[in-house]
């Protein structure tokens, strides 16, 4: 039977604690490299004013954008973007909810318009001059599989490059108690409905069922991976950076996986 | 050029605001010309403003069942899903084509926020209350989890949160979905509820009028803000169909500022065109626009000229904000079911609360209610961060 859906990739980003580009996690997951100490996510892509304005998840988001789109080698303003977050900016909205029980009244504007959800869609398309597409989407704990879902299906659906990116910083407060994602992490990937040079193909079927989430073994992957919902990316950008033919399956909602077939390596 | 959309059957849909419970509730206010903007009673100490609330969502808990979902959006949502028959479609879909095959894609805004801002109102020594200590709740995806709950579904369920564009994108994923047959049919709609994040929110951006909101009008003060719930029930058309159609939709991003929109609507006429050409039909089939016409200075500066210069003056064009409120991630479903309404009814609804009209608008604006054969219609749905959406439907047994 033939994958629902079929794309390829062409850019790759990651910032994960340690590992603050998708080379250096790729060198880690080679075995080659330890990973390093805490850096602060370079976005880039934002100009410098904005830069020192957005807050942790929008430069988080940004940072990984911008390294996938780099890699593509593509325009950030002609594609459309997907960005997934289970919680969004939690220091945001720890910020709010402790604000308003108090001194509601002091509210800050600026902290109330970068606690959208859609902030770094629209920090991003801004800074780019995109006008296509953006969303903003949340899946809850599967927040990576559904956005990878979206992704991939309006790659095909219009036949177009697409933006895709998941980010999660750390929850802080009594917010965080409840959240339990206990670091950040952003990932990103420009997926195209044709081959055009690309080099991984991966084959992506919806099927019944949770079974994602066994460990890799590898006591630093399977950290980072259980520190908040984006990061069960970890062990796809793992099986990216080994670049061999592979199948895994990562959770896209309660009671639905994708089960992916990394293919087409040269 | 995006592709030709093959149309999609709206086999059911519903809506609760501050109009009341269902369509007929919003048929009647509709008809009447009868908004339902109350002075601000919300809140632990209310801004002085009008809001759009619906009644009795405080009086009427979640069943047993669902209690660990329990909160003001999910009580909105339960409301809303109970009206116009809605339940028993979904229902039957899931029986026709199996839990896995069935989306659930929503859109909000802030979800069940109220609920977390609760618990740091109530803290005891810094720890969340025992009875509000329910991590399902305090995230963006409470709405869409808790739908995919009372329906048992299995099938795709998405989040759509890009402020106040959300509940009309939903519209988008169903059709990419449905049309790669990766799902046979979608839950689609949102809410969002009354909170303080909203309120203290848009007030702290001077944004919220202190009188009851004026879409559209040369001394409008801002927005008012509102509460809905609403859904909508996508499937492939089938010959001869009898449902009101889905046909066609657009997305784009204005590039600008993360709270004002381009000065000259790019986004928002990039939205357009793309909604027409999908639909595969020209601004002159356009029978009624459903506005986004908040009422703050800047959308309805813009919208308004968008309007008079891409459509002619036999296209009616109303903002319902003034019925309402301002419904924030609800109002793409509520929007559409007022113009899925306007369609089945024949009232073209009135741009409630204006009048003294701004210049700047067209021959399109409809001030007062009109009658009319509506056969085609558009709902527009701008959000915060440059996030543009329109939406275009046809009326049933119109042929697509």
């Amino acid at each position: 039977m033939s994958a629902a859906l079929t794309v390829w990739v062409k850019g790759i980003g990651l910032w994960a604690p340690g590992t603050p580009t998708w080379q250096a996690f790729r060198e880690v997951a080679m075995g080659g490299a330890m990973p390093g100490g805490h850096e602060r996510p370079v976005a880039d892509t934002l100009p410098p004013n904005e830069r020192r304005r957005a807050p942790e998840s929008v430069l988080l988001a940004a940072a990984a954008a911008g390294q996938a789109v780099a890699m593509s080698g593509l325009d950030a303003a002609t594609l459309p973007c997907v960005f997934a977050s289970a919680h969004g900016d939690q220091t945001i909205t720890d910020y709010m909810c402790a604000t308003l029980a108090t001194v509601p009244a002091e509210l800050s504007p600026t902290k109330f318009h970068n606690s959208v959800h859609n902030a770094p869609a629209g920090y991003w398309t801004i800074a780019t001059h995109c006008h296509a597409a953006s969303s903003a989407i949340s899946g809850g704990e599967e927040s990576f599989g559904a956005g990878l879902l979206e992704a991939a299906t309006l790659a095909v659906a219009d036949d177009r490059d697409v933006l895709l990116a998941s980010y999660d910083i750390a929850g802080t407060g009594p917010l965080g108690g409840m959240t339990g994602t206990t670091g950040p992490f952003a990932a990103a990937l420009v997926l195209s409905p044709r081959a055009d040079g690309a080099a991984i193909r991966l084959d992506i079927s919806p099927e019944p069922g949770n079974s994602a989430g066994a460990a890799t073994g590898d006591a630093w992957m399977d950290g980072v991976a259980a520190s908040n919902p984006s990061a069960k990316g970890v062990p796809l950008f793992r099986a990216l950076a080994a670049a061999r033919p592979a199948a895994l399956r990562v959770g896209a909602a309660q009671g639905l996986d994708l089960h992916i077939d990394i293919g087409g390596i040269p | 050029m995006p592709h030709l959309m093959p149309p999609l059957a709206i086999r059911a849909f519903t809506a609760t605001s501050a109009l009341g419970r269902g369509l007929e509730a919003h048929s009647r206010a509709i008809a009447a010309s009868a908004g339902g903007l109350v002075a601000n009673d919300f809140s632990t100490s209310p801004l002085p403003c009008w809001i759009g609330r619906v009644a009795g969502v405080e009086d009427e808990p979640l069943p047993r069942e669902h209690a660990e979902w329990e909160c003001r959006n999910n009580r909105l949502a339960w409301l809303a899903l109970r009206q116009d028959g809605f339940i028993d479609a979904v229902r039957a879909a899931r029986g026709r084509y199996g839990a896995s095959r069935v989306a659930v894609l929503l859109g909000t805004s802030t979800a069940s926020i109220g609920a977390t801002e609760e618990a740091y109102r109530r803290l005891d020594h810094g720890v969340v209350p025992r009875d509000l200590l329910r991590p399902a709740i305090h995230t963006p995806h409470s709405l869409a989890g808790f739908v995919t709950r009372v329906f048992d579904l299995e099938g795709p369920c998405i989040t759509v949160a890009t402020a106040c564009s959300s509940s009309a994108k939903v519209f988008a994923n169903a059709e990419r979905m449905i049309r790669l047959g990766l799902i046979d049919a979608a839950v689609v709609g949102g809410v969002d509820s009354l909170c303080d994040s909203v309120l203290f929110g848009f007030n702290s951006l001077e944004l919220v009028s202190a009188e009851p909101c004026q879409p559209f009008d040369a001394n409008r003060k801002g927005i008012s803000i509102g509460e809905a719930a609403g859904f909508a029930l996508l499937e492939r058309a089938g010959e001869g169909e009898q449902a009101p159609l889905f046909i066609g939709y657009g997305e784009a991003s204005d590039a600008h500022h993360m709270s004002t929109p381009h000065p000259e609507g790019l986004g928002a006429e990039l939205a357009l065109r793309d909604a027409l050409a999908r639909a595969g039909i020209e601004a002159g089939d356009v029978d009624y626009i459903n506005l986004h016409g908040t009422a703050s200075q800047k959308n309805d500066e813009v919208e308004a000229a968008l309007v008079a210069r891409s459509f002619p003056a036999t296209t009616r064009a109303s903002s319902t904000k003034g019925f309402t409120g301002h419904t924030l991630g609800a109002a793409g479903i509520l929007e559409a079911t007022l113009t899925l309404l306007a369609m089945r009814d024949g009232v073209v609804p009135a741009n409630l609360g204006a009048t003294t009209p701004d210049p700047l608008c067209g021959p399109q604006m409809a001030w007062q209610v009109e009658h009319a054969d509506v056969r085609i219609a558009l709902s527009n749905s701008f959000g915060f961060g440059g996030n543009n959406a329109c939406l275009a439907f046809a009326r049933q047994g119109v042929p697509a």
